[in-house]
């Protein structure tokens, strides 16, 4: 087997072109015209709820779907022409794929390796998603993050130059999903193209350079994590809840306030500078004679994005 | 070819998906050799029982009794009358003797055994009184191996076995992958699909080689059913039939995306066939009018093959028609399904 080739001199500067890209499905439209690229060597996320389009969107540029309309480019090609050497160049993970169940981690790496003109051997794509201890297990016995990682395994057997995951790691536990950012995140050091779709903002935050946010077929924003939170104009979050309660209005004075809304029986407050924001809220409650029952900030995240964007929670779908 | 080549990989993992999994095993093996065994001895061919006479004590009992033994087919044992009776109540004697110059005989007309007894016991002390036989009877038995039903039996299992194999083991193991996007995750390989395909195809014949030697063994060995014509030509009729069923497997679950759906599927193509195409009892005992249907049938032709090879000798130049039937069978589907079948 030869050994791992260094990222080609010759690649194009654009890893992902696409141009005005439509899917429809009978009656329903689930992508509706989009327009990104993703420069080489960058992760990006594709990010948003369920039904969104990410799924159908991966699957087009990954040659098992056909657009509607609009036209793709990978690595400078397409596939209506050039999708035999597409298959070598890209690896793939879907969503969810079932191994055999009575193959060993190693053989299934190994069968999907052969497939491959060239690639890493096998033994470096178990070492790269950690499942050494495993290699001799039947992948019956593997638990939902190990069969993930597998996954990642056979989708990087081929070392491939743009890589696709798709919801990577949907359904696992916090520990797990942990393990296999901490995988990913070890592949960008490689200068692989990496696209990820997900519905967790947070994996978006920790893995991605570039995030596109989608709903309802279209692209509702994109640019680096910090540029999206910098666009809805507020970086930080204060969450809190009074005795007695108060109503939204009594916060509209607060300094730097970007919009609130309502959360259980306090209120979340979007500000630009915490900092000047904080004393003002805290003067507003002893004004009106209650007193703090909780008080917490934090950092705004895509999720306040999200919910900028939308007026929707992508926590709401996400919730099962 | 180096075992990294795909196609090696491919039939690896065919191989290896079937020895791994026990019931699959015990399907295609174990429950075929069950299946002949129980039917074997349900219709194996019994040696009738001696009939019991009991011989009322008295002064020729003496005499009759080892005489009466000595035919074959009769035991006598010697008893009062009041036991005899008994004895015959209880089914445990046919026949009850009361010996005297006008001997008197006890036994029911209405079951078969006592007929049979008394018929023998009148002939023997017929034969003892002198009785001369006008007539020389000359008799045939048929009790030799290749007439019996096991001998009917077991060419049909296989033919049953290896359409079943062929459907199930192709069928369901392609409809799990496509429901697992194990296929989907295939294709968006650059595995060719031809690999695919062939993979399939190999693993299936060379279980289809071990399932063919085992029925020949074990008919061979544990059955006694001689092997009239050929082995090799055993051997390629079984391998054209698995074949064909391959074929018609793709076909029938080419579309499938469950296996609800696949499971009714294949179960609509094999049950039909397990009754009308011979395998447990002969095809010829269905009307005329719906035999050029039964003979039309793929696993017909595979039964009369197997069985007229194995029984018969028959040579495989002169099955034509059963490997052209079970060609055109595995052939059109197949061709069929390449173009519909679904990836994913």
């Amino acid at each position: 087997m030869e050994p791992s080739p260094q990222p080609v001199p010759s690649a194009p500067v654009l890893a992902i072109e696409v141009r005005g890209l439509v899917k429809r499905f009978e009656d329903v439209v689930a992508v509706a015209g989009t327009d990104f690229e993703v420069p080489s060597g960058q992760c990006v996320g594709l990010l948003g709820p369920n039904g969104a389009g990410k799924t159908t969107t991966v699957e087009i540029l990954e040659g098992l779907q056909q657009p509607t309309s609009g036209e793709v480019r990978l690595l400078g090609l397409r596939w209506d022409k050039d999708a035999k050497e597409l298959r070598e160049r890209i690896g793939i993970a879907l969503q969810e794929t079932l191994f055999p169940e009575r193959l060993t981690v190693e053989e299934t790496v190994r069968l999907f390796r052969s497939f491959y003109r060239r690639g890493l051997s096998v033994e470096e794509a178990i070492h790269l998603v950690k499942l050494e201890e495993k290699r001799k297990a039947y992948v019956m016995k593997l638990s939902g993050g190990q069969r993930q990682r597998l996954a990642l395994a056979v989708a990087l057997a081929a070392d491939p130059e743009l890589l696709f995951l798709d919801e990577p790691t949907t359904g696992l536990d916090p520990q797990s999903r942990r393990a296999l950012w901490d995988v990913i995140d070890g592949l960008k050091g490689r200068g692989r193209t990496v696209v990820l779709t997900t519905h967790y903002m947070e994996e978006a935050q920790v893995l991605c350079d570039q995030v596109i946010i989608m709903d309802h077929g279209r692209i509702v924003a994109r640019g680096t994590p910090a540029q999206l939170i910098a666009s809805i104009g507020a970086e930080q979050v204060i969450e809190f809840a009074t005795t007695p309660s108060l109503p939204a209005e009594d916060f509209a004075e607060v300094p730097t306030l970007v919009s609130s809304r309502p959360r259980g029986d306090g209120h979340t407050l979007s500000v630009k500078e915490l900092h000047r924001a904080l004393p003002g809220l805290l003067s507003i409650v002893s004004s009106r004679g209650a007193s703090l029952a909780h008080l917490s900030t934090r950092q705004a995240t895509l999720d306040d994005v999200f919910l900028a964007l939308t007026g929707r929670s992508l926590r709401e779908d996400t919730a099962s | 070819m180096n075992s990294h080549h795909p196609l090696a990989q491919l039939i690896l993992f065919r191989i290896r998906d079937f020895l791994r999994v026990p019931s699959a095993l015990f399907w295609v093996f174990g429950f075929p050799l069950l299946t002949t065994l129980a039917l074997g001895l349900a219709f194996r061919d019994r040696e009738l029982p001696e009939l019991a006479v009991a011989v009322v004590d008295g002064p020729e009992a003496e005499r009759l009794t080892p005489l009466l033994e000595s035919v074959d087919g009769l035991t006598a044992q010697r008893m009062t009358e009041e036991a005899g009776r008994d004895a015959l109540r209880r089914g445990r004697v046919a026949l009850v003797l009361i010996p005297s110059p006008q001997p008197e005989l006890i036994a029911d007309p209405t079951q078969a055994d006592g007929r049979t007894a008394r018929l023998m016991v009148v002939d023997a002390l017929e034969r003892l009184q002198g009785r001369e036989d006008r007539l020389t009877v000359r008799s045939q038995l048929v009790t030799a191996p290749g007439s019996r039903y096991i001998d009917f039996l077991i060419p049909g299992l296989l033919g049953f076995g290896l359409m079943s194999s062929s459907l199930w083991g192709l069928g369901w193991a392609l409809v799990q992958m496509r429901t697992g996007k194990l296929l989907k995750r295939l294709v968006a390989s650059p595995m060719k699909r031809s690999h695919f395909l062939l993979a399939f195809m190999t693993g299936r014949t060379m279980l289809a080689v071990a399932e063919i030697l085992f029925f020949a063994l074990f008919a061979r060995y544990l059955f006694n059913v001689p092997m009239v014509g050929s082995y090799l030509a055993f051997m390629f009729l079984g391998l054209w039939g698995s074949t064909a069923f391959g074929g018609l497997a793709l076909l029938v679950i080419s579309r499938a995306s469950n296996v609800e759906t696949a499971n009714g599927l294949i179960n609509l193509v094999t049950m039909p066939m397990m009754v009308l195409s011979g395998v447990f009892f002969s095809s010829s005992n269905f009307p005329a009018s719906i035999q050029p249907l039964i003979q039309a049938l793929p696993l017909t032709a595979l039964n009369d093959g197997l069985r007229a090879v194995m029984l018969d000798g028959t040579p495989l130049l002169a099955l034509w028609p059963q490997v052209l039937t079970l060609g055109v069978w595995g052939f059109i589907p197949f061709l069929v399904a390449l173009r519909y079948f679904k990836w994913m």
